[in-house]
């Protein structure tokens, strides 16, 4: 190969497949700086650190599948009558997205598993984040330079809720049909401006006009979609600017120095590895576990109900709060100001989003800790953290829990009127007692490794003293 | 080392023979099947098992048959010197202009004007201002009871110990305020507020069946066989179990409801049918910040 | 000394932890067993077939304790024999129909009036059962025993009439599910003739549908449907119970979550540590 000066290289006497395209590339874009430091980016390896990308594989399926289904659905509430092989549906009239919905499940070939698949890849979505953020929570990983990481973590664990919500109200069964009217009334209970908003989101009162299911359709097919791309791309850019924490495992790992596997070959395999992985999992639940069998379910109308209609499970929280609360509105003379539903359906969410987003803040502000921390935490090294995690956790999970109080009631013959008290009194309770119980085993075991560390040193000194001694009395 | 690389190398190939096997079986299980006999669970394990295998492939690669070091360099870090450069350059930029806040102040404004103007085609999605619209109902005086194959209810028909469902005669049924449930309760046991005397002819009342906590159906309906002992008749949403006494006018008794269930005032016309002898008690519906005036 | 600081704080969050569970389960716990306190009372030696003596002195044993002399309840308690002050309604004119269902599905006998019924043991045998049905049915003319025909039903409207009807309580897939005050049973495992005993009678809590609000064909029909749901069309797969997103999401967490953790576990473990 000759080198003329001008930047053109002569032709080799073989072709080389790794430096061709390397060379093609190069000369077409001035990328090699760029590809070589991407290729040798750093990944810290710890297997909680891939909690992260499990939804964002999540995400891809959803997508891909998403796709698929959009190519047969019918975002239409024209009324239409099903004639199909499904008997107790025969004859009924439905609107055209349901009947676009049933359709896909019971006559396409694989409609069901890319429909099973999508829903069940919504929900661990949305599981996968939650996992995530607590990894990030524990470790101390949102901490500076990492807090608008968290802040943007947390915008798409929201926007998940939403476009999960739309997405199985799309297809106009009769358990989404009951949770959308519920959505209807919670946007009602804001105070004032409640009414108005309903109805230009609805386009009319409940349940809503002819446009309604195409903006449903729009914001769940298209714009949240892009919302939660772009979220990602961010949340991805803002992690790879400062790279991932670390746990100090060795002495070459410090708060400067990051030691992990490079981006190419090692890691990349890993990725695509767990990528197929999650896939494949989220498949074989496609088509084994069945999930949201709406051709059960029937066709929605607003007349209709039945007993135990849930939201899927990462809306839990809402309905467990909204039958926490006990009966009243808050009027002021003839006018409404706080209807029921707003506090279970609307500041309890508030209040949860807010204290997350804020917690990297007050944290900052309580401990005076404003310096860069590129190494992760152990929970047991920051016991208030850990402890107010866990307590707030199980402040969520008990809301959470009494969402299912009466199906208990069906399966263990628990009165519901009693659970309603006892949790009543137990959102508050047990979180106080947890955070004064995590508090104290973090401080333990804090306290049980630093007395191990002074033991080892003693047996050392004992080791040394002997052998002081041995040489003395050789010597002497 | 060639032993264990040898190994990894075989491994690798199997699996990605197990691999093709399965996505060929899932072609074979997709053009074999008709639609109505598909069975779903080939599919999925087929297409599942199919990744499965390739990513476990891929992990083999990963961390037998490639580089596995791991290596070290510099966290990025802050460039205070960076940082002054580009203060200094924004600095710069504003240098020449001398009357920086008006030309600032009238930017915002401008930007403001175009974001409004930008927002303002929003206003077409809906009667933003025509709150009204949550206020109509499909009932007034006169109208006729009918149920949902749209023949009238005749008061005789109308037993006790059942709950009938009722919507306004020649109306939208999916109106919400259209549904109505009706109950044949014991005269003597009802205890109404006194401006509805009369709203109930021979024990016979309706409410609107929309639930006023969070919209859902009031889908359930609970009589007591032996009143001694069991609770008396309620009407109950299945979404958060909101109580409501038809006896007491649609009085909550339990769950999150904050307002009785609306009562539709019943007449019998001179062909024994069901009419409404007005509007409801009050406006229809989950709350909101006018809900608690007069209906129209 | 640490280690022993440590076990006293982990051994006290376990008596939170039981006292919870206990509590849970104690006073809160609905018992509802469908027998006497004292066991069911039966003469030494019963009739070859069923006959209205046996009834009578079946009912007089084990019935008339709550439900009165000759069945014509007791509605104001009065210190009745043992510690069951009994209370019920009377039985004069409810027919065969119902004396086949309370007792066929075992929600009858009740041990304690203000217990809520449940199906679940049957105490009587079938002789006994048809004794005492002639009974009751001799105590005032009332409904027969019916006889549905849910093969001529019509699935479709079968499930329309449900939904519109039943499911409210009983849950689409026939689950059942919670009115306030009580538990409604899932209808898996019943005949034909007691689903149509039951939409006539509208026992315990449950609305009475009859005739003119429900024909009989509808009744076919709606027979039909909720027989259907012994079975239900469970086409996506394993169908986790049919009753909607809560075991959707005990699988996710119990089911998912652990597979997904495996498969990061097994990627992001080193290979030399």
């Amino acid at each position: 190969m000759s080198d003329a000066g001008d930047g053109s290289v002569g032709r080799p006497a073989g072709k080389d497949p790794l430096a061709d395209p390397v060379r093609f590339i190069d000369e077409r874009t001035a990328a090699a700086p760029l590809l070589r430091k991407t290729l040798g980016y750093l990944f810290p390896d710890h297997w909680s650190f891939l909690l992260g990308e499990v939804s964002l594989y999540a995400f891809i399926v959803l997508v891909a599948t998403g796709t698929y289904l959009a190519l047969f659905f019918d975002p239409s509430t024209a009324k239409t009558v099903y004639h199909g092989s499904y008997a107790p549906l025969d004859g009924q009239t439905m609107s055209a997205a349901y009947k676009s919905v049933v359709n896909i499940s019971l006559t396409y070939k694989a409609g069901l598993l890319i429909r099973q698949t999508h829903h069940w890849a919504a929900d661990v979505f949305v599981a996968s984040i939650v996992m995530h953020l607590m990894r990030v929570f524990f470790t101390g990983a949102f901490r500076k330079p990492r807090e608008p990481t968290w802040m943007v973590g947390l915008l798409l664990l929201f926007t998940a809720f939403l476009e999960g919500y739309l997405g199985y109200s799309l297809v106009d069964d009769l358990l989404s049909g009951m949770g959308l009217a519920i959505g209807y009334g919670v946007g009602l209970s804001i105070p004032v401006v409640g009414g108005s908003m309903m109805l230009g989101i609805f386009g009319a009162p409940f349940p809503g006009n002819h446009d309604f299911w195409s903006r449903m359709f729009i914001m769940h097919v298209f714009v949240l979609p892009a919302v939660l791309a772009t979220l990602i791309g961010v949340h991805l850019a803002l992690v790879m600017a400062r790279h991932h924490t670390q746990f100090k495992e060795s002495d070459r790992q410090t708060n400067s120095r990051i030691v992990g596997l490079p981006l190419f070959p090692a890691q990349t395999f890993r990725s695509l590895a767990l990528m197929l992985f999650v896939v494949g999992i989220l498949f074989l639940l496609g088509g084994l576990v069945q999930i949201n069998p709406i051709w059960q379910w029937g066709p929605y109308e607003p007349w209709l109900g039945t007993n135990g209609a849930q939201p899927d499970w990462y809306l839990g929280w809402l309905i467990g709060a909204l039958r926490l609360m006990p009966s009243f509105d808050v009027t002021v003379g003839h006018y409404t100001l706080i209807p029921n539903p707003f506090w279970g359906g609307v500041l309890f969410p508030l209040f949860v989003i807010g204290v997350l987003m804020a917690f990297p803040w007050v944290e900052r502000w309580l401990t005076r800790d404003t310096a860069v921390h590129n190494l992760a935490d152990r929970p047991r090294d920051r016991p208030f953290r850990t402890a107010f995690g866990l307590s707030f956790l199980t402040f969520v999970f008990l809301v959470f829990s009494f969402g299912a109080a009466d199906r208990l009631y069906v399966l263990f013959g628990l009165s519901y009127a009693a659970q309603l008290t006892v949790f009543r009194i137990a959102v508050f309770v047990v979180p106080a007692i947890v955070f004064v119980i995590t508090r104290r085993i973090c401080r333990e075991l804090q306290l049980a490794e630093s007395l191990d560390e002074v033991h080892e040193q003693v047996a050392q000194l004992n080791v040394e003293a002997h052998e002081v001694q041995t040489e003395t009395t050789n010597s002497g | 080392m060639n032993g264990p690389r040898r190994a990894a190398e075989f491994t690798v190939l199997a699996l990605l023979a197990l691999a093709t096997l399965c996505a060929m079986g899932f072609i074979f299980v997709y053009a074999f099947f008709s639609p109505g006999g598909m069975p779903n669970a080939l599919l999925g394990i087929s297409l599942g098992l199919c990744l499965i295998f390739i990513a476990s492939a891929l992990l083999v690669v990963g961390k037998r048959l490639v580089p596995n070091d791991e290596l070290e360099d510099d966290y990025p870090t802050e460039h205070p010197e960076k940082q002054a450069e580009v203060v200094e350059q924004l600095r710069t930029a504003g240098s020449l202009i001398t009357r920086k806040r008006m030309l600032l102040g009238a930017g915002s404004i401008a930007g403001c004007a175009l974001g409004a103007a930008a927002l303002t085609p929003v206003l077409s999605l809906g009667p933003f201002w025509d709150t009204a619209a949550l206020d109509r109902t499909p009932w007034k005086r006169g109208v006729r009871l009918v149920d949902e194959t749209g023949h009238p209810l005749a008061a005789a028909d109308i037993l006790r110990e059942t709950f009938y469902t009722a919507f306004p005669e020649g109306a939208d049924p999916e109106d919400i305020g259209s549904p109505i449930v009706v109950l044949h309760l014991n005269a003597a046991d009802l205890r109404m507020p006194p401006d509805r005397s009369g709203w109930t002819p021979r024990g016979i009342v309706a409410y609107s069946k929309i639930c006023t906590h969070a919209g859902c159906a009031v889908a359930l309906f609970r009589k007591p066989t032996f009143p001694t002992v069991e609770p008396q008749e309620a009407l109950v949403c299945p979404c958060h179990y909101s109580t409501f006494d038809p006896f007491t006018g649609g009085t909550v008794t339990f769950g999150p409801a904050g307002r009785p269930l609306p009562q539709l005032p019943l007449q019998i016309d001179g062909a024994g049918h069901l009419r409404a002898a007005g509007n409801f008690s009050a406006r229809v519906g989950p709350s909101w910040w006018n809900v608690r005036e007069e209906p129209t | 000394m640490s280690r022993i600081r440590l076990q006293s704080a982990t051994r006290r969050a376990g008596f939170v932890l039981a006292a919870l569970v206990a509590l849970s389960t104690g006073p809160l716990g609905a018992s509802a067993q469908a027998q006497p306190p004292s066991g069911i009372v039966r003469p030494d030696t019963e009739p070859a077939k069923p006959t209205l003596e046996l009834g009578s002195e079946l009912f007089a044993a084990n019935c008339s304790s709550c439900h009165g002399i000759a069945g014509k309840g007791i509605t104001k308690a009065r210190p009745g024999a043992g510690d069951v002050s009994g209370l019920g309604p009377s039985l004069r004119g409810v027919g065969a129909q119902a004396a086949d269902f309370y007792l066929r599905t075992g929600l009858m006998p009740l041990d304690n009036p203000h217990h809520e019924p449940s199906n679940d043991r049957v105490l009587f045998s079938d002789k006994e059962i048809r004794s005492l049905v002639l009974y009751v049915a001799s105590l005032g003319k009332g409904p027969g025993i019916p006889a549905p025909t849910p093969q001529r039903g019509n699935m479709s409207d079968g499930a329309q009439l449900f939904t519109s009807d039943c499911a409210g309580c009983h849950q689409e897939d026939a689950r059942g599910g919670y009115v306030t005050g009580a538990r409604v049973p899932p209808l898996q495992g019943y005949t034909n003739t007691e689903i149509a005993e039951a939409v006539r009678i509208g026992p315990y809590l449950m609305p009475r549908f009859t005739a003119s609000q429900i024909s009989n064909a509808q009744l076919d029909s709606i027979i039909k449907y909720v027989q259907s749901q012994n079975h239900p069309y469970n086409r996506g797969g394993w169908g986790i119970g049919n009753i909607g997103p809560i075991p959707e999401g005990l699988v996710t967490w119990l089911i998912a979550a652990p597979l997904l953790l495996i498969s990061c576990l097994v990627v992001g473990r080193r290979l030399r540590r």
